[in-house]
C-alpha cells in the first residue's frame, strides 16, 4: 500500500509506539466494485412478486384540530387495497430515543385529533400500483380547524405563547429543568472584572440532507410469519426495536436487511417509513413499499435544526476571555426525534475548546410547528461551532487582535479544568493552529510559536 | 391507449417488452429487465442517477416513455464491464475514490462514458459540463472529475499502444474487446 501523505506523529511520539501500516495509506473501499458495476443492491432494487405501494395523505396545515377524516374517496380508486389510520396502529405514540430512556413518547405514527406541522402523515393508502396509491391518498378528505401556529423558537418560549405540546411546555424538560445547563465559576463576577463585554447573536436555517436515494423500505412477509424489512436506514437496530414496539410484536418477528444507504448524512436515522410499511404488509399479507417522493424527501423528512445562539463574553484587553454566557435554542420542530439529544450535545460542546474560568450555558430544545428536525452530521455541534468561531473572530476584530493569537491565548491545555468539570487531556489545538498558520504563511511572534498544549504560560 | 410491444437494443442484445404508454424507460430497465444499475433518485429528471446512453447520448431514463424509443440502442452501467474486467471509467472511479455511497455512481459513469466516447481528450471544463446534470451529495465532485480525466488518459494510452479498439468502434460493434490497459489487480490496489 502506498502512503498518500506521511503523518507527522512527533507530538504524539510517546503515545504512538506501534508500527502503523494502514493509517496514512490508501486502502480500497470494499464496496467500490459493486458501486461502479451497478451490482450493489439498494433496497429499491428488490422487486418482490405482489408488491404493494404505500402513499400518505399529509396535513396541509401548520397546526390544526382534525374535525373529520373521510377515506371513502380513496377506497373507490381502482387498485386501492386498504387505508390505514391511527386506529390501525397498535401503539401509535413513540419517540425514537425511548430506547435510551428519553421521554415522553410525543409523536404519533399517524395523526389523531391534531396535526402539528404541514406534511404530518394522517392516512396511509396501500394500493396495487404507485399511481393508485398516490391517487387514493389525494382523494382522502380532512376537515380542519386551524389553531395558532408557533414558527419561531424564541416566540415559542415567550409568555402567552400557545402551548402546542401535550406535555404542557414548548420545550423539552431535562431532569426538571427547561434547558440543558452548564454552571462553572461565576459568570456575573467575570463580566464585572472584564475590561470589555462583547456580545453576538447567531442564527441558522434548517438544512435538508437531500440524499440522492430517497428514504424508504420494502417489507416482505415471510413463510414463517416474520417480516423481512429491506431498508436504507442508518440505524438498523433503532428501526428494529422501535418498529416492534409500535407494532406490538416481539423484535424477533422482524428482520432488518440494510447497511446499503444511498446517502444518509443523518437523515435516515429516524424511524418513519418502516412501521407503516410493516403494517401495510401485515394488513394485506403482501410485500409493501413505502418510499418518499423527491418532494417528500425535501419537504417532510427531518432537517438539521435551525438554531438561535446568543453569546456574551467578558474579555480582557490582552485577549483573555474571563467569562462566557451562551443561550442556545434548537428548533426541534413539531416532535422530539433526535433533538433532545442534539441539544445535549450542543451543551457538551460549549464553551468551545477554550479555557474560560466563568461559564454559564443554557441550551433549549424548543418545539414549534415546523418540520421536525433531527440528526445530521455533527448535529448540535456544527451550528454551535459556527457561532463560537464566528464570535471569536468578532472578539478579535473588536480588540484589534490577530484571530489566531486570540485563539492560541485561550486554547485549552492539558490539565485545565473544563466547564463540564472534566480535566482536559490529549489537547492539540495549539499545535493545530501553529501548523495551520505555517501552511498559510501566517506570521506568529516567537512567544506564540513557543506555546504548547502541554503547558499554560503565565498570565 | 393500448399497450404496445417495444424493441430495444439493450447493451448490444435485442430485447422486447410490452409497455403501457406511461411506462418509463427507467421502469422498463429496472422492473422488466432487472437492470437496477440505473437509479430512481427523483423521478423528475433532476438528479441524473437514472442516466443511460440512448443511441450513444446520455439521457435521463425516468423522463422517457419507453414507447417513444422503440428500436433505439440503450446502454446501461451493466454493459460496461467485461465479466470481472472493469472498463477504464469504472476502474478510474475505483482508483480515485470517486464513489462513496454509490447511488449516483452508475448515472455519473454513463455521463462520463458519453463524454469520452465523443471527446477522447476532454478538458476539466468539458468534464464538469458533462456531469453537471448528475447530483452527488457525498464526494464534492472533485474525485469524480479527477477520475474521468484519468480514465480519458488511460483510454488514450491504450489506444496509442494499439491494444484495443477505439471507444467509438467498441460502442458500435459491441463485440470489441474490453480492455484494462494497466492490468492492475482489481482489488487492494492503492491509488496514486
Amino acid at each position: 500500500m502506498g502512503r498518500l501523505t506521511p503523518i507527522d506523529t512527533t507530538y504524539f511520539k510517546d503515545e504512538r509506539a506501534g508500527d502503523f501500516t494502514v493509517i496514512g495509506s490508501a486502502v480500497q473501499r470494499s464496496d467500490a466494485r459493486g458501486h461502479v458495476t451497478g451490482r450493489t443492491l439498494f433496497f429499491e432494487d428488490l422487486t418482490p412478486p405482489g408488491l404493494t405501494h404505500v402513499k400518505i395523505h399529509r396535513s396541509t396545515r401548520h397546526h390544526a384540530r382534525i374535525d373529520r377524516v373521510d377515506v371513502s374517496g380513496a377506497l373507490e380508486v381502482p387498485g386501492v387495497l386498504r387505508v390505514i389510520t391511527h386506529e390501525d396502529v397498535p401503539n401509535n405514540w413513540y419517540v425514537v430515543l425511548r430506547l435510551i430512556g428519553v421521554g415522553p413518547d410525543d409523536e404519533p405514527v399517524l395523526a389523531e385529533d391534531r396535526v402539528l406541522y404541514r406534511g404530518e402523515p394522517i392516512v396511509a393508502v396501500v394500493a396495487e400500483t404507485e399511481e393508485a396509491a398516490r391517487e387514493g391518498a389525494a382523494r382522502v378528505v380532512v376537515d380542519y380547524t386551524d389553531l395558532p401556529a408557533v414558527l419561531d423558537v424564541e416566540a415559542a418560549l415567550a409568555d402567552g405563547a400557545p402551548i402546542i405540546k401535550q406535555a404542557g411546555t414548548n420545550h423539552f424538560v431535562y431532569e426538571g429543568h427547561p434547558c440543558r445547563r452548564i454552571r462553572f465559576g461565576d459568570v456575573e463576577r467575570g463580566f464585572a472584572e472584564a475590561d470589555r463585554i462583547i456580545e453576538g447573536r447567531y442564527s441558522s436555517s434548517p438544512i435538508e440532507h437531500a440524499p440522492v436515494e430517497p428514504t424508504g423500505c420494502i417489507v416482505v412477509p415471510q413463510g414463517d410469519g416474520r417480516l423481512r424489512i429491506h431498508s436504507n436506514t442508518q440505524a438498523a437496530f433503532f428501526t428494529l426495536d422501535n418498529t416492534a414496539l409500535i407494532l406490538g410484536v416481539p423484535p424477533t418477528s422482524l428482520r432488518v436487511v440494510g447497511g446499503t444507504v444511498g446517502g444518509g448524512f443523518g437523515g435516515k436515522v429516524d424511524v418513519i417509513v418502516e412501521p407503516l410499511a410493516c403494517l401495510a404488509a401485515m394488513l394485506t399479507g403482501r410485500p409493501a413499499k413505502y418510499v418518499y417522493s423527491r418532494a417528500e424527501e425535501m419537504q417532510v423528512s427531518s432537517t438539521r435544526a435551525a438554531e438561535h445562539i446568543h453569546i456574551k463574553d467578558g474579555v480582557m484587553d490582552d485577549g483573555r476571555i474571563v467569562a462566557r454566557q451562551v443561550t442556545l435554542y434548537v428548533d426541534a420542530g413539531a416532535y422530539s426525534r433526535h433533538s433532545p439529544y442534539g441539544t445535549t450535545k450542543a451543551a457538551a460542546h460549549m464553551p468551545g475548546p477554550y479555557t474560560i474560568p466563568n461559564v454559564h450555558v443554557d441550551c433549549y430544545c424548543v418545539y414549534t410547528n415546523r418540520t421536525p428536525s433531527s440528526a445530521m452530521r455533527g448535529f448540535g455541534v456544527t451550528i454551535g461551532d459556527f457561532a463560537l468561531e464566528s464570535h471569536m473572530d468578532h472578539v478579535a476584530r473588536e480588540l484589534g487582535m490577530d484571530p489566531l493569537r486570540l485563539r492560541l491565548k485561550n486554547a485549552y491545555r492539558d490539565g485545565d479544568m473544563k466547564a463540564h468539570r472534566k480535566i482536559a487531556s490529549g489537547t492539540a489545538l495549539v499545535e493545530v493552529i501553529q501548523s495551520a498558520a505555517d501552511l498559510v504563511g501566517h506570521d506568529l511572534p516567537p512567544e506564540y510559536r513557543a506555546m504548547s498544549s502541554a503547558e499554560r504560560p503565565e498570565g | 391507449m393500448p399497450s404496445t410491444i417495444v424493441t430495444l437494443k439493450l447493451n448490444g442484445t435485442e430485447r422486447e417488452l410490452i409497455a403501457r404508454p406511461s411506462t418509463t424507460l427507467l421502469s422498463a430497465l429496472r422492473d422488466t429487465f432487472g437492470l437496477t444499475g440505473a437509479k430512481r433518485g427523483c423521478a423528475q429528471g433532476g438528479c441524473g442517477s437514472c442516466t443511460v446512453l440512448l443511441d450513444g447520448r446520455p439521457a435521463v431514463s425516468c423522463l422517457i416513455p419507453v414507447v417513444t424509443v422503440d428500436g433505439c440502442a440503450v446502454e446501461t452501467v451493466e454493459g460496461l464491464a467485461d465479466g470481472d474486467r472493469l472498463d477504464d471509467v469504472q476502474q478510474a472511479f475505483v482508483d480515485h475514490f470517486a464513489t462513496q455511497c454509490g447511488f449516483c455512481t452508475p448515472g455519473m459513469i454513463m455521463s462520463a462514458t458519453a463524454l469520452l466516447n465523443r471527446e477522447p481528450a476532454p478538458t476539466r471544463q468539458d468534464v464538469t459540463e458533462a456531469i453537471c446534470g448528475n447530483v452527488c451529495r457525498c464526494t464534492g465532485y472533485e474525485p469524480i472529475v479527477t477520475a474521468v480525466l484519468s480514465a480519458a488518459e488511460s483510454r488514450r494510452d491504450g489506444a496509442a499502444e494499439g491494444r484495443h479498439d477505439s471507444a467509438a468502434e467498441r460502442r458500435h460493434d459491441g463485440a470489441g474487446e474490453r480492455h484494462r490497459d494497466a492490468a492492475a489487480p482489481l482489488s487492494g490496489k492503492a491509488a496514486g
